[in-house]
């Protein structure tokens, strides 16, 4: 059983990685539907924005963060002023890094999903009287949603084991950055600590193993919703 | 009334047709690739046309000189497709009421029981798709396009993913709603039988353009349309009323205008209007009435036109009464028969030789 310290890590490091993919579930699922749906110049430029995350070094990543939303960044002195919304050295600025860095695996897979998705049965929906909007709400998004759950489960799992975005970014705080790698970092660091660090590791499996059965529970579950599956 | 004008430009492929119907059914043939799908789809405002006008019952859907372009859930025009596409996610109830929940209160004339009932998907309701034959399939997606409540149904080669009983039977259930709901249907098909058998207008597309269009059986029948309309199903469309059962034999007595018509097979009632497609194969010619003959149709006919193609096969115009009627002979027996235009002839054509599926109901 986790000790009180360890709990909070725990905790915290599940309240980064859930907020960060609910938060960038709603864009990603946009920029997929655009990715899949739409041609416009430029597009090459975005699926390339989009993916950059995954290419560049977390540090780098990081790093940008932090002059962009940092407490003298451009968007970061701007959010604090208008929205008192505070990224720097705090547990949202490390859910912002795990949104990040998660992105681009989110919009993969739902874009994938999306593709998949037979365009006539969108254009049978909109001759039956739906408005673009109610046809996206009503097939678009059901049938994308397989897609919607394993692009959530990547990006949960890539924010659980975020480490150079966030250290960079958010530093290594106890008690408000500190998350599960950070923390068997600093343990690894300590002399005497390699214990802690095993504990605190078999912890970060157990995580991982959770996640994994949610998200094949939840699949399964959408599927059949998406009529992949047999009903009864 | 469906009167389109329009123009498109898709890839290297112009497409300009022009033509106005009046009828229950209109069949829009031709070969796959003429266009037919991009009329329909122009109709049905999925594809906007580079130029042109789309005039539907009186309603203006599109017209390009005066900025109308209606979105496709403005247009009411039910959209039937070829494999179906049922909603994969939804059941078949959910399928069928997708349309219905979006039309407004005012236009909602056709009721869920009837079509339902109509098309006989009462035990389906609460299936999914995936559990459907095809033919399940296309009679849940002609239900969902009539419960949005169109003015109009397109119906893209709606058969054409189906076996031949299948086929039959979805046939039979258009034919039904045809009479029974009395909507208009754009019939989208590259199949002679299909086309003959269903609409009563019929507009020939042929690379991008409306070569003709017309009553079924004068633009089926035209000899100098063959190589569009197709040589080997070529053959005439007769209108006609069931006169007499003669149940000894199984035997049908057709009535039309100029003659009477012996069928086998035929399920109609007597008064009923059937559709009779006689296959151009099928009719032999003779100078003088026969006597001591099988063949049971002996009707009298003036030879209107020879077709001036080369090779061993000739199609002969016929008329009898007001009908258009083509006679498939060979060379060596037009020049035996010294066959010329304006000759009275007699017309053979064998019971047996129409077959159940070139009865339907008119």
């Amino acid at each position: 059983m986790p000790s009180g310290v360890e709990l909070g890590i725990i905790v915290l490091s599940l309240k980064v990685a859930l907020v960060g993919v609910a938060c960038s579930l709603p864009p990603a699922i946009f920029f997929a539907y655009v990715l899949a749906r739409t041609d416009f110049p430029g597009k090459t430029l975005l699926d390339a924005l989009v993916h950059l995350p995954l290419v560049l070094p977390p540090v780098v990543v990081g790093f940008a963060l932090l002059l962009l939303f940092g407490n003298k960044g451009l968007l970061g002195a701007w959010l604090a002023d208008w929205f008192g919304i505070v990224f720097a050295f705090r547990w949202t600025g490390a859910a912002l890094a795990a949104a990040i860095m998660g992105f681009p695996l989110m919009v993969r897979a739902i874009r994938l999903s999306i593709a998949a998705i037979d365009r006539r049965l969108e254009t049978v929906a909109r001759t039956l009287g739906g408005s673009r909007v109610w046809v996206f709400a009503s097939i678009t998004l059901p049938l994308a949603l397989p897609g919607i759950v394993t692009g959530g489960l990547l990006s949960f799992a890539r924010s659980l084991g975020e480490f150079g975005a966030t250290i960079t970014f958010v530093s290594n705080i106890p008690g408000e950055t500190e998350t599960l790698p950070l923390a068997i970092y600093t343990f690894v660091q300590t002399p005497g600590g390699d214990a802690q660090a095993l504990r605190l590791s078999l912890f970060a499996v157990v995580l991982s193993i959770a996640a994994l059965i949610a998200s094949e529970w939840l699949t399964r579950r959408s599927r059949k919703t998406a009529g992949a599956d047999d009903r009864r | 009334m469906i009167d389109v004008d329009i123009e498109q430009r898709l890839g290297s492929f112009d497409l300009k047709v022009a033509f106005r119907a009046e009828a229950p059914i209109v069949g829009l043939f031709g070969r796959s690739g003429s266009g037919k799908t991009t009329v329909v789809n122009a109709l049905a405002g999925t594809s906007r046309p580079r130029r042109g006008r789309i005039v539907v019952n009186g309603e203006t859907l599109f017209d390009s000189a005066r900025a109308i372009d209606l979105p496709p859930n403005k247009r009411r025009l039910g959209y039937v497709f070829q494999d179906g596409l049922l909603f994969p996610h939804l059941d078949v109830e959910s399928n069928l009421l997708y349309g219905l929940r979006r039309a407004p209160a005012a236009v909602r004339v056709i009721d869920p029981e009837h079509v339902i009932q109509l098309l006989g998907l009462k035990a389906l309701l609460h299936r999914l798709p995936d559990k459907l034959s095809g033919g399940e399939k296309q009679r849940v997606a002609i239900g969902r396009a009539l419960l949005a409540q169109p003015r109009l149904l397109l119906m893209d080669e709606p058969l054409a993913s189906l076996d031949v009983p299948r086929q039959s039977e979805v046939l039979r259930y258009i034919e039904q709603l045809r009479d029974d709901l009395h909507i208009p249907i754009v019939y989208v098909s590259h199949a002679v039988g299909e086309i003959t058998r269903l609409a009563d207008t019929v507009v020939l597309l042929a690379d991008g353009k409306a070569l003709a269009y017309g009553p079924v059986d004068e633009v089926m029948g035209r000899i100098d349309l063959r190589p569009h309309t197709g040589r080997y199903e070529s053959g005439s469309v007769l209108e006609t009323v069931v006169a007499a059962h003669d149940l000894s034999y199984g035997l049908t007595t057709l009535r039309f205008d100029g003659g009477e018509l012996v069928v086998p097979n035929v399920e109609a009632l007597v008064g009923e209007r059937v559709r009779v497609r006689v296959r151009a194969r099928d009719v032999s010619l003779a100078l003088a009435h026969p006597e001591g003959l099988s063949v049971l149709n002996v009707l009298p006919a003036t030879l209107v036109a020879i077709a001036t193609e080369e090779g061993p096969i000739v199609d002969v115009q016929l008329r009898v009464g007001k009908l258009p009627l083509t006679a498939r002979i060979t060379r060596r027996s037009m020049h035996e028969l010294a066959l010329r235009e304006g000759q009275q002839v007699y017309a053979l054509i064998k019971a047996v030789s129409l077959d159940r599926r070139s009865v339907g109901y008119a």
